[in-house]
């Protein structure tokens, strides 16, 4: 009998976060994968793959975050991934955390553009995803975040 | 909105996330004092519209690629969708960082994009917009070495690791 396809959620905010996450695509070859990003445009990039937009709420812009809480927890819900897989930003967090009630395994990978210090959020995402990566070795702590290597 | 006339030689972007209003007038002042070069800005959500240059509030991905290899010269905020975006093109890319304490971004890190990234071939800074219309008018007369080509993907071992990851046979 076929195992059942690991589904994996690949979720990022807009710009470099997703670029990023593009970057990884060969990761999850032969999964069942469901893509999050904010530019509902980006589904052309993903032809074939489930596809969820989300509204832009940065730090910059707390009023809409209620409204992206809501979104995010029906993409998670409808996918009831196996694995969550973000590159940020802090929305992902609430991905992250909505994946952990449904049992998924979670994976923050610190944005590339966060050289010097981890961002805020993926501070957070230290203690609450599975696993937490930066993608600068300097940056590098026990336990994490760890440094597997860069998108670039 | 005005439409490009000709592909622009310049194309300019502030990314997809904030408003970078100082880096769009900038860009618009030197296309004020260039009318021969066609210049096209993709602004976000500013609130300053270029009087000169043409310019786009966003632009699907593909048409974004599009722009990028058809300029001379791609300019753009120090954000790693542009820096990312420029390599995968073999672009010249020359970046402006946002400034933390003008409310340009959420802290000062594209500084320090800007000094990692800096010695990469085909990449090029300016702090100040002194420093952009100089770098524009210079690089427009000698666009110098183009970034070297990059796969499309990242490289083992992180793509390795993650698929491990995913897989469950790895979480350390």
């Amino acid at each position: 009998m076929a195992e059942r396809q690991i589904r994996v959620l690949a979720i990022a905010s807009g710009g470099g976060h997703w670029v990023q996450l593009l970057r990884l695509r060969p990761a999850w070859d032969g999964c069942d994968v469901s893509y999050a990003t904010v530019h509902p445009d980006s589904a052309s990039q993903v032809p074939g793959a489930r596809f969820f937009s989300f509204k832009d709420a940065s730090r910059k812009n707390k009023a809409s975050f209620a409204i992206v809480a809501l979104q995010l927890f029906r993409a998670v819900a409808t996918v009831r991934p196996d694995v969550v897989v973000t590159t940020g930003s802090a929305p992902a967090l609430l991905a992250i955390l909505y994946g952990r009630l449904f049992g998924a395994r979670t994976l923050w990978i610190d944005s590339i553009a966060n050289s010097e210090v981890m961002s805020s959020s993926g501070l957070r995402a230290r203690k609450l995803a599975h696993q937490c990566l930066t993608q600068w070795p300097e940056l590098a702590t026990d336990p994490v975040p760890k440094y597997w290597g860069a998108v670039l | 909105m005005s439409a490009p006339t000709a592909t622009p030689q310049v194309f300019a972007s502030v990314g997809s996330m904030f408003a970078f209003d100082r880096f769009v007038r900038a860009v618009d002042d030197w296309a004020a004092a260039h009318p021969a070069v066609p210049v096209l800005i993709q602004i976000g959500s500013g609130a300053y519209e270029p009087r000169t240059a043409a310019f786009v509030r966003m632009m699907p991905p593909a048409l974004y690629q599009q722009r990028i290899a058809g300029a001379k010269l791609f300019v753009a905020h120090a954000g790693m969708g542009s820096i990312i975006a420029a390599i995968q093109a073999g672009k010249p890319l020359l970046m402006m960082p946002r400034r933390y304490d003008l409310g340009e971004h959420t802290t000062d890190h594209q500084f320090a994009t800007l000094a990692k990234f800096a010695d990469r071939d085909g990449l090029h800074t300016a702090t100040t917009v002194e420093e952009l219309h100089a770098s524009i008018d210079a690089l427009l007369a000698d666009t110098g070495v183009p970034p070297a080509p990059i796969a499309p993907y990242a490289g083992e071992p992180l793509i390795g690791r993650v698929r491990a990851f995913i897989h469950g046979s790895d979480a350390g």
